[in-house]
């Protein structure tokens, strides 16, 4: 595909990467991402993504913008209250990029619906708030080969790893079931930095541009963590034996897709 | 003997289980842990039979669920 000058102008500063290139910005402006969750995560990640021309981005998220929601979630405004965070979030993007095509999915992921909608992409950001949510997310992407990033926040505090079928283990690997509803804390429960989501959510925007590129290391076999408060970075090297995970390993026990109950603050915007 | 954990190097008693060094560190709610020792899960029915070396690293892993 043939840049446009106005695509030689807005790329031109990933373009003189010798890690991106012509090519590589060709490769982002014809692949796809899809990002669950339109929230604290899911905002910043869709925001670089856009800007940074990945030619499809589908947002799914069933809420409306709530004013809790405007202390971090930046793609959303005031004037956004009420309207649906799929349509607030494809309003700014196309803003910022006429390149990109936005799919808006004003759904909750289940195990009805979650396959059908992660089929046509190339990476999926968790940017999700629950557990059952985010269990669903690796069970559904292992069982269709798609990689993903995982990302967790919670008062100063934020974790992430990325899958990628056949290279290092899942989120079930490491955390083998759900926690029993509301006996560890949510951001709604406990609080969350609003810049949490910007930090962490944009390095998840930046994993699924690795990938899409095909550049660098991802966090697969790692889980990066970092502590505001303290402001230290870990990459934590996770086990690399994963014959027994119940979804990923050798003989899955988990064949099909589950719907776990969830805890008492889903369903409402956190 | 030296562990590690959480990438810093401790002293403690010999023969320490994983379920006291959980107990030791304050470990939030240690039931839902996750806990690997030299790149290794350790079963979480087996905190207290585990018992650790000298020299040994020490991760524990912990649920985040935020993100919306």
């Amino acid at each position: 595909m043939a840049f446009s000058n106005e695509q030689l102008e807005r790329y031109s500063r990933h373009i003189i990467l010798k890690e991106v290139g012509a090519k590589g910005q060709n490769k982002l402006l014809s692949s796809s991402v899809l990002i669950i969750g339109a929230g604290g995560l899911g905002a910043p990640a869709a925001m670089y993504l856009a800007a940074a021309g990945v030619g499809t981005v589908g947002i799914a998220d069933a809420d409306e913008v709530e004013l809790s929601n405007l202390q971090r979630q930046i793609i959303h405004s005031t004037e956004d209250l009420g309207k649906a965070k799929v349509q607030s979030a494809k309003e700014i993007i196309e803003r910022m990029n006429p390149d990109v095509k936005v799919n808006t999915y004003r759904i909750f992921v289940d195990s009805s619906n979650i396959a059908d909608l992660i089929k046509d992409y190339d990476f999926i950001i968790d940017g999700t708030d629950n557990f059952p949510a985010k269990f669903l997310i690796n069970d559904a992407c292992v069982m269709a080969g798609k990689p993903f990033c995982h990302a967790g926040i919670i008062r100063f505090k934020g974790q992430l790893m990325t899958y990628v079928p056949g290279k290092g283990p899942c989120y079930r690997c490491i955390f083998k079931n759900p926690p029993p509803k509301d006996a560890v804390p949510t951001c709604k429960q406990a609080g969350v930095i609003g810049a949490m989501g910007g930090v962490i959510g944009s390095l998840q925007a930046m994993e699924a541009i690795k990938y899409l590129l095909g550049v660098g290391e991802l966090l697969t076999g790692y889980l990066l963590t970092y502590d505001a408060l303290t402001m230290e970075f870990r990459k934590i090297k996770l086990p690399s034996e994963t014959k027994g995970c119940a979804v990923c390993g050798e003989n899955p026990t988990i064949t099909e897709l589950i719907d776990y109950e969830q805890s008492e603050c889903d369903g409402v915007s956190l | 003997m030296k562990i590690t954990v959480a990438g810093v190097k401790k002293e403690f008693d010999d023969g320490l289980t994983v379920a006291k060094l959980v107990n030791l560190e304050k470990v939030e709610t240690p039931q839902y842990v996750t806990v690997t020792i030299n790149d290794e899960f350790v079963e979480s029915g087996a905190f207290e039979n585990t018992i650790l070396k000298d020299g040994d690293e020490v991760e524990f892993l912990y649920f985040m669920g935020g993100g919306r």
